[in-house]
């Protein structure tokens, strides 16, 4: 039972993960129907962004919640920012051409993040820009503190991720279904030419899409950094991946179907791996997702488009 | 002349005159450019055979490294196996030789039954879901073999005996380009084509399109895994960190420089990258830069690639009579 228990509390907390970077998948998808491959790099860039806020304040010395505050935020703004870049200077020119070519170029863009992160310093600091390929050590912003109730263990970093990611993701829900920007998104997302006709400025809609995307993702990357803190220039492969499976589970496009997704996968890995067999646990997203494509291609939320010549 | 004549020369005629050049080079070059021109070899056979799913088809597999490793496991596998095994009755160098033909081919079958495995279920999806199962795919393959004792886990199988060589290689790379020229030329090609163009329109003109899609993958399977087997026999050495993602992106990124849909820009391109990142083979990290960059720009600005769909031999009218393509 307690077994049983810990695996919930940490199928929990990498599903609320998983479910935060699915989100930013989802909504680009939405409204650009295409895949973001480099969104799982955007998640890495975050991580990355947190340690040289965090190095620039000097967490290290004094941690606290008001620096842990500043390190979470400052992440999310420049990932924001990068997020939009990439927008306008990738995607934005290939909007009119055809997917596979927005595709290409999104697992372009991904690499170029994953191996330039990798190349020797150009900025020499204290933590050198780019950082190279060796692994670096995220502090701590707050002090840990365990506790275990039923014999389930769990820290304080836990808690704080749980809370603040469901946090994000009713903050989303309420800006996507109750927000003018939200019901201007949806418009997009249904389509975008006729959108654009009533007055809609879509490409603000898709650049704010792509800031909140990014942002999300980098939120999480702080989240995880914080509890796991190694972090490397290929830390957001795996997770960009399954945060995708995650999306295309609920139903790619569909917001509570990328949270839904993401708790899915989250549990459904930690169950498998803890039970059955511990070794394939990168393996199960991708064994979800081929289940998921046949059985139901368009996803447990999605609806059945026609397609059209 | 008849045309089964005709189609006979086309087939083999390719392989009657390379063979003897290939025969003539092997062995007069000095190792390292044997080795770069063997490595140039079977990156055309990927980057050729890639084209035959992601070109012709107008389907997006990003799993091609999957396919290799099949293929370069399987071979290895029987390689070790056999290594003090000897066919009665001939001397040990063509023995050696001929198993490791029979690898070869084990491999390619191998490979090709995998193509069809995932190839089914998974080529019902369009456009860009195809390209995550096949991603998906490249790496369930990179797990299973991370884990699994028989393959050596990640340590991988070594001290594979040297068998790859120029010869080998060259009639792989002449078996790819032609099975690819006959293909586009053929029934089937002018299907792929169709679908490639409107998989919908050539649906409703009674074009079997999943069928077709699935023959073509795993025909690629099937020239993926021969490349494989070639490549682990060249480095000796079968491990999972050859097959990653990273290395269905190097073949992807050949194809979309040479062109998608183009034999003979998958050559011109497999060559030219070949050639030019082996100088940058020390520095590996600026390696992927320059392909992530090239990939961008390529498709800023020229997303059809530098052939497009088009031949060499398309630039040169007068010398052939357009009559196919």
């Amino acid at each position: 039972m307690t077994e049983f228990l810990q695996h919930l509390v940490n199928g929990l907390s990498v599903g609320t993960i998983y479910a935060l970077i699915a989100l930013g998948y989802t909504m680009v998808y939405g409204v650009l129907k295409l895949i973001n491959f480099a969104h799982g790099d955007v998640y890495m860039v975050g991580a990355f962004a947190g340690l040289y806020v965090a190095r620039g304040i000097g967490v290290d010395a004094e941690p606290s919640i008001f620096k842990a505050g500043i390190v979470f935020v400052g992440s999310i703004l420049i990932c924001a920012a990068l997020g939009v870049l990439i927008e306008r200077f990738a995607y934005r020119p290939l909007r009119q051409r055809a997917r596979l070519t927005a595709l290409i170029t999104a697992i372009g863009v991904s690499f170029l993040l994953e191996y330039g992160f990798q190349l020797p310093p150009i900025i020499n600091g204290e933590v050198p820009f780019p950082p190279g390929p060796t692994p670096r050590f995220f502090p701590e912003p707050f002090a840990r503190v365990d506790f275990e109730p039923l014999g389930v263990h769990i820290s304080n970093y836990d808690l704080v991720s749980l809370i603040v990611a469901v946090g994000f993701m009713f903050a989303l829900q309420y800006i996507v279904y109750r927000t003018k920007f939200g019901t201007a998104m949806r418009a997009v997302s249904f389509d975008a030419g006729v959108a654009g006709l009533m007055g809609v400025n879509v490409n603000r809609v898709i650049v704010w899409t792509f800031a909140l995307g990014s942002g999300l993702a980098a939120a999480a990357a702080i989240l995880v950094a914080g509890s796991r803190p190694s972090i490397n220039p290929l830390l957001g492969l795996l997770p960009g991946i399954k945060a995708f499976v995650a999306a295309v589970f609920g139903g790619i496009g569909n917001v509570q179907g990328a949270m839904v997704g993401g708790l899915v996968l989250g549990l459904a890995e930690e169950y498998v791996a803890g039970y059955l067999l511990s070794s394939y646990r990168d393996g199960i997203a991708f064994a979800l997702l081929i289940i998921i494509l046949l059985l139901r291609p368009e996803g447990l939320f999605g609806r059945v488009r026609a397609e059209k010549v | 002349m008849p045309r089964t004549l005709t189609i006979l020369l086309r087939s083999v005629l390719p392989f009657l005159i390379g063979i003897p050049i290939l025969w003539a080079f092997n062995g007069e070059l000095s190792s390292s450019a044997d080795i770069i021109l063997m490595v140039a070899g079977i990156n055309v056979i990927l980057a050729v055979s890639l084209n035959v799913v992601n070109g012709f088809t107008g389907q997006f597999s990003i799993g091609h490294a999957g396919f290799m490793a099949v293929g370069a496991y399987t071979a290895s596998k029987i390689t070790v196996a056999t290594n003090s095994l000897e066919i009665v009755g001939l001397p040990t160098d063509v023995s050696n030789q001929l198993i490791f033909f029979l690898a070869l081919v084990a491999g390619m079958v191998m490979a090709a039954l995998m193509g069809l495995l995932v190839g089914m279920p998974s080529l019902r999806l369009r456009g860009d879901y195809l390209a995550i199962v096949t991603l998906g795919f490249n790496e369930i393959i990179r797990v299973i073999i991370e884990n699994t004792e028989f393959l050596g886990q990640a340590t991988g199988i070594s001290g594979l005996p040297r068998r790859s060589n120029l010869i080998w290689v060259g009639i792989g790379v002449i078996a790819t380009i032609t099975m690819a020229r006959r293909l586009v030329g053929s029934t089937h090609g002018r299907a792929l084509l169709a679908i490639r163009e409107d998989e919908v329109a050539a649906e409703a003109m009674g074009v079997d399109t999943t069928g077709y899609k699935v023959r073509a993958f795993v025909i690629s399977s099937a020239f993926a895994g021969l490349a494989g087997g070639l490549l682990v026999h060249l480095i000796q050495l079968c491990t999972p960190r050859s097959f990653t993602f990273v290395k269905s992106i190097e073949v992807v990124v050949m194809v979309v420089l040479g062109g998608m849909g183009s034999v003979t820009g998958s050559i011109v391109a497999a060559l030219v990258l070949t050639f030019a990142l082996e100088g940058l083979r020390d520095a590996q990290q600026y390696r992927m830069v320059m392909y992530s960059i090239l990939l961008i720009v390529l498709m800023l600005t020229r997303p059809e690639g530098l052939f497009g769909t088009r031949e060499i031999w398309d630039w040169l009218p007068k010398l052939r009579k357009r009559t196919s393509t």
